[in-house]
């Protein structure tokens, strides 16, 4: 569904993303893996059309996204999330999912149980805790008509019960056949939910495979651990 | 006679009035801080008065002044609103001192410091003329309101909280900018008009700051995306200041002592209101 061909971006000397070759498959939840600065969040940006690249093609579903306008990207559909949290904190969260889809209060409150997110859709985001700002910020993403799911470390910062229902609404999304492409440093979590896992490490794509593989590759384990 | 006084003081309100609420529009609704408003109230103000001076009907030309504003606001606007927030500050206050530079040196369209006198009266009952001047501004922010619990409005207001979060959602937040300004500009440019057939005359001071800080006093003190505020807090500074007048004995004085009440105002806002008196948005 999702390719990235010999995809470079450089900012200034960093190389934060160097040949970077990978796919997501449909229906898959495929994690993207690998220490601090490794490129990830780089990855989706680029992805997403928020940074665009020096090298390489990005095709979705055999159309090719490569360097068009985040909005364009976003219609051909991709819709992810932020590592940090980015709702519209002056808005109430009907207005929030409205510029995501023009849609009825039906299918928002149904969004919004989806993602264990009971608040009144009139309440203004900065009300909300951070944990339920993510959930917004999820709830926003699941509406916007889109194929292909990215999200950048949904757990990441929030308390351990709405963590807990991030992993659930993973699984329910799962189940569904949904195709996600997941950034997340919860090593159990990833391995017990993923299809495939592709491991980053400074930039660049170290392996790709199923979860079984990864955990005893001798590669991802120095990345992690240092050699 | 204090009927006159009283006509000209409304019409100078409602003219205030959708200066005001045409610049939240772009400030308090889409987060452009654009300090170049007035230069699209003074094209207005001079489109109309050169178009009427030259035999040209007046509600003809109040469109025209409208539109022209806009088209330049939108011209300015596809350049500068990529920049980053400070810089489109910058280059839109730049745009004053340009405007006041050209409306100087431009003497076969604007007689430069000189002036345009004897722009002609709409109504010649200025009873009619302040009845004229609020059924416009009426009409005008009944649109902007509507504007802003639109669609359109809802888009304008996810480009200010989050501009990236919005393009990620399939907007395309460099089209939706300019149109805030080119829509914000529009209404600049009626209010310039009707400011111009109101005086009668208009010269390059027209884009001095000094009017530009009195609606941006009140912007800040009725409270970002707040149209009420805007109104309210319009019309209470305005109140404020033509008090002044009588209050102060010594012309010389009006002017700083003006400046020194909006600093005053707007220092207690920020302490005890720092979202304005009606705003729910941060400043
Ligand atoms: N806009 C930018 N300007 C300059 N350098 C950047 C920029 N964005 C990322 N980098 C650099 O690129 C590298 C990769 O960063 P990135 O955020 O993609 O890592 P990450 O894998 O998401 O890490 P983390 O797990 O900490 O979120 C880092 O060295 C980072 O400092
Ligand atoms: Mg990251």
């Amino acid at each position: 569904m999702l390719s990235l061909k010999n995809v470079s971006k450089s900012f200034g000397g960093v190389k934060a993303v160097n040949g970077c070759t990978f796919e997501v498959e449909e229906n898959t939840i495929t994690s993207l893996i690998g220490p601090n600065g490794a490129g990830k969040t780089t990855a989706f940006n680029i992805i997403s059309g928020l940074t665009k690249i020096d090298k390489g093609t990005i095709r979705l579903i055999r159309k090719n996204i490569t360097n068009l306008p985040a909005y364009k990207i976003a219609q051909s559909g991709i819709s992810r999330t932020f590592q940090l949290t980015k709702v519209f904190k002056n808005m109430s969260i009907k207005d929030n999912l409205l510029i995501a889809k023009k849609t009825d209060e039906e299918e928002m409150k149904q969004v919004l149980d989806s993602v264990y997110l009971e608040k009144p859709l009139d309440t203004i985001a900065s009300e909300l805790s951070y944990g339920q700002q993510r959930l917004l910020e999820l709830a926003r993403a699941l509406l916007m008509p889109h194929s292909l799911l990215m999200l950048d470390e949904p757990t990441a910062g929030v308390n351990p019960k709405i963590r807990q229902e991030f992993k659930s609404i993973l699984k329910k999304l799962k189940k569904q056949g949904k195709t996600v492409l997941l950034i997340e440093h919860d090593m159990e979590f990833v391995m017990d939910i993923s299809d495939f896992v592709i491991v980053m490490d400074e930039g660049k794509v170290l392996r790709v495979g199923k979860p079984k593989a990864i955990v005893k590759d001798k590669k991802v384990l120095e990345a992690y651990l240092g050699k | 006679m204090i009927h006159e006084f009283l006509f000209s003081f409304v019409t100078f309100l409602f003219i205030y009035f959708l200066v005001a609420v045409s610049l939240n529009l772009t400030i308090g609704f889409t987060g452009l801080v654009n300090l170049g408003h007035m230069v699209f109230f003074g094209v207005g103000a001079y489109t109309s008065a050169i178009l009427t001076i030259n035999g040209v009907p007046w509600y003809f030309a109040i469109i025209v002044a409208g539109v022209v504003a806009s088209i330049l606001g939108a011209i300015i606007a596809s350049i500068t609103v990529r920049l980053k927030g400070d810089y489109f500050a910058m280059v839109t206050l730049g745009l004053v001192f340009i405007a006041i530079a050209v409306s100087r040196n431009w003497i076969s369209l604007t007689r430069g410091a000189l002036g345009l006198p004897g722009i002609p009266d709409i109504f010649r009952n200025n009873f009619y003329y302040t009845l004229f001047t609020i059924g416009v501004v009426t009409i005008a922010i009944i649109i902007i309101y509507f504007l802003t619990n639109s669609e359109t409005g809802k888009i304008f207001q996810a480009i200010r909280d989050d501009e990236t979060a919005t393009a990620i959602l399939g907007k395309n937040t460099y089209f939706y900018k300019i149109l805030s300004v080119a829509i914000s500009t529009f209404f600049a440019g009626i209010a310039g008009s009707l400011f111009a057939h109101h005086l009668n005359f208009i010269d390059p001071t027209l884009f001095d700051l000094e009017l530009f800080v009195f609606i941006l006093a009140i912007l800040i003190s009725g409270g970002l995306a707040s149209i009420k505020g805007t109104i309210v807090a319009g019309f209470i500074l305005s109140v404020l200041i033509t008090l002044l007048r009588f209050v102060v004995v010594t012309p010389e004085l009006i002017g700083p002592m003006r400046n020194m009440l909006f600093l005053v105002i707007l220092i207690l806002i920020l302490i005890y209101r720092p979202r304005g008196i009606f705003g729910r948005v941060d400043v």
